[in-house]
């Protein structure tokens, strides 16, 4: 393992020992004996292949799900300490297929968190607006849609627009760009590494795509069968000597036009 | 007498039993529903209690209408003859598609979109009244639509025990042999029930999402 950032004081995120069983036998999904931590502002990209570990290790963040042994510390405190509730509201979270509310509009998706943390409604319908504008989608045009009226594109806009209404300081994104064609995720992985520079959250990302990792993040983790293999900044990473990142690197050079 | 002489000179009688059938209806309906979708959001997260719930509400529905009402007769302060009898009995027969729908409506949500519920930090109360409750709404609607159609059916029965409606008429032709008897209470049931499909049917299509 090669860390490149130094951790000491600008932690906000901390796994220690952190493993996650469950009963069934697969062995998909499960985390053992994880440590690492993540620095404010920095955007951390979770690699691997599916079953590797690392949407488990997203939902031990918001406590989705809780370690089986060891901790996960968000600001010095066990997530098992944290009310779930108080917790999730501070961390934005976006996913690959948005999970919009399909019966509520565009804007009320967006000012749901904000709502349920009693903002006024004029401030509620300002923040809307400027969420939108951030995500590039005009409020006058978008914001009494509903999630059906919009493309897959769009709705992840709207997806990432939720995540940071209320203004978490942390946001954790679990392949939020997998389900859209070519064309599209590129576009939107533009926009977002430049969001995401101006923003200056805290972010952790999971794909299964390292062109996608090498892209965004500031540092990678590449995950194997649950355990960290390789915690990386992108420019280093594909000299590393792993055979796991060899075989990561050979799927660039399959996938056309393959150059990074 | 044919049958349109016997309308001429019974209407207002098939009248009057067709609005008794219809608030027997109705009272019955309302009482199922404040049964039925309360029940069906509480087994939602009790899956012993949900077994034992669905299980009884799908025995009521197989013990047959006549039997049903016999077997509540002799039953103090439910049972005995007339009105509330019947009542009870068509509340025991609406519950198992106003429960079951309710159950199905609330649990057959997107994943990902309650998961993203739980992820923004609502609390399951929230996730219940405003998410899954306003995503079931036709589904449930749906329950009561069928429940509505076979309670105007069953009450036709409810006339054996005392409770009037248009059942009266069917027993009194079915004695006396008399097809214009039958059909006047026959016909308007039939069409109460079209009415209610259609209707029902109406509202459920303006309540679906997605």
């Amino acid at each position: 393992m090669c860390t490149k950032t130094v951790e000491s004081q600008g932690t906000l995120i901390e796994f220690s020992h952190v493993s996650y069983r469950i009963a069934d036998t697969s062995g998909r999904g499960i985390v053992s004996d994880t440590n690492f931590s993540i620095s404010r502002g920095e955007t951390l990209v979770l690699l691997g292949r599916s079953g590797s570990g690392k949407t488990t290790l997203l939902r031990l963040i918001n406590r989705m799900l809780s370690p089986t042994s060891g901790k996960v510390l968000i600001e010095g405190r066990a997530t098992t300490e944290w009310d779930p509730i108080r917790l999730r509201r501070g961390i934005g979270y976006v996913i690959q297929d948005s999970g919009l509310f399909p019966h509520f509009t565009v804007a009320e998706n967006v000012g749901l968190v904000p709502k349920l943390e009693n903002w006024e409604p004029a401030r509620i319908a300002s923040r809307v607006d400027e969420m939108l504008n951030l995500v590039g989608l005009d409020p006058r045009q978008y914001a009494k849609r509903l999630p059906r009226e919009l493309s897959g594109g769009q709705r992840q806009r709207v997806g990432v627009a939720r995540a940071l209404a209320a203004n978490p300081p942390i946001l954790i994104m679990d392949e939020p760009f997998g389900a859209l064609d070519p064309v599209t995720r590129a576009e939107l992985q533009v926009e977002f590494r430049s969001l995401a520079r101006r923003l200056g959250k805290t972010i952790v990302f999971v794909t299964h795509d390292l062109r996608e990792a090498l892209f965004l993040a500031s540092r990678i983790v590449l995950l194997e069968l649950g355990k960290i293999i390789a915690i990386s900044a992108p420019e280093d990473f594909l000299h590393l000597d792993h055979p796991e990142v060899k075989a990561f690197a050979a799927s660039l050079a399959v996938s056309p036009g393959a150059s990074v | 007498m044919n049958f349109w002489d016997f309308l001429l000179h019974h209407y207002t009688e098939i009248f009057s039993a067709t609005l008794d059938h219809l608030i027997l209806v109705l009272i019955a309906m309302t009482v199922a529903i404040l049964i039925g979708v309360p029940l069906g959001m509480f087994i939602v997260h009790r899956p012993a209690f949900r077994a034992a719930c669905l299980a009884i509400a799908n025995i009521f529905q197989t013990i047959p209408s006549l039997a049903l009402f016999g077997f509540l007769i002799p039953i103090p302060f439910l049972g005995g003859i007339g009105k509330r009898t019947a009542i009870v009995a068509l509340v025991l027969y609406a519950l198992l598609p106003i429960l079951r729908n309710t159950y199905v409506g609330l649990t057959a949500i997107d994943p990902a979109v309650l998961e993203a519920a739980e992820a923004m930090g609502m609390t399951s109360t929230q996730i219940l009244w405003r998410v899954r409750f306003p995503l079931s709404l036709a589904v449930i609607l749906a329950g009561i639509r069928t429940a509505t159609v076979i309670t105007i059916g069953v009450a036709t029965i409810a006339a054996a025990i005392g409770a009037g409606g248009l059942g009266s008429f069917i027993f009194r032709g079915v004695a006396l042999v008399n097809n214009s008897l039958l059909l006047a209470g026959a016909i308007p049931a039939a069409i109460l029930a079209l009415l209610a499909d259609f209707l029902l049917g109406q509202l459920e299509r303006r309540l679906r999402v997605t």
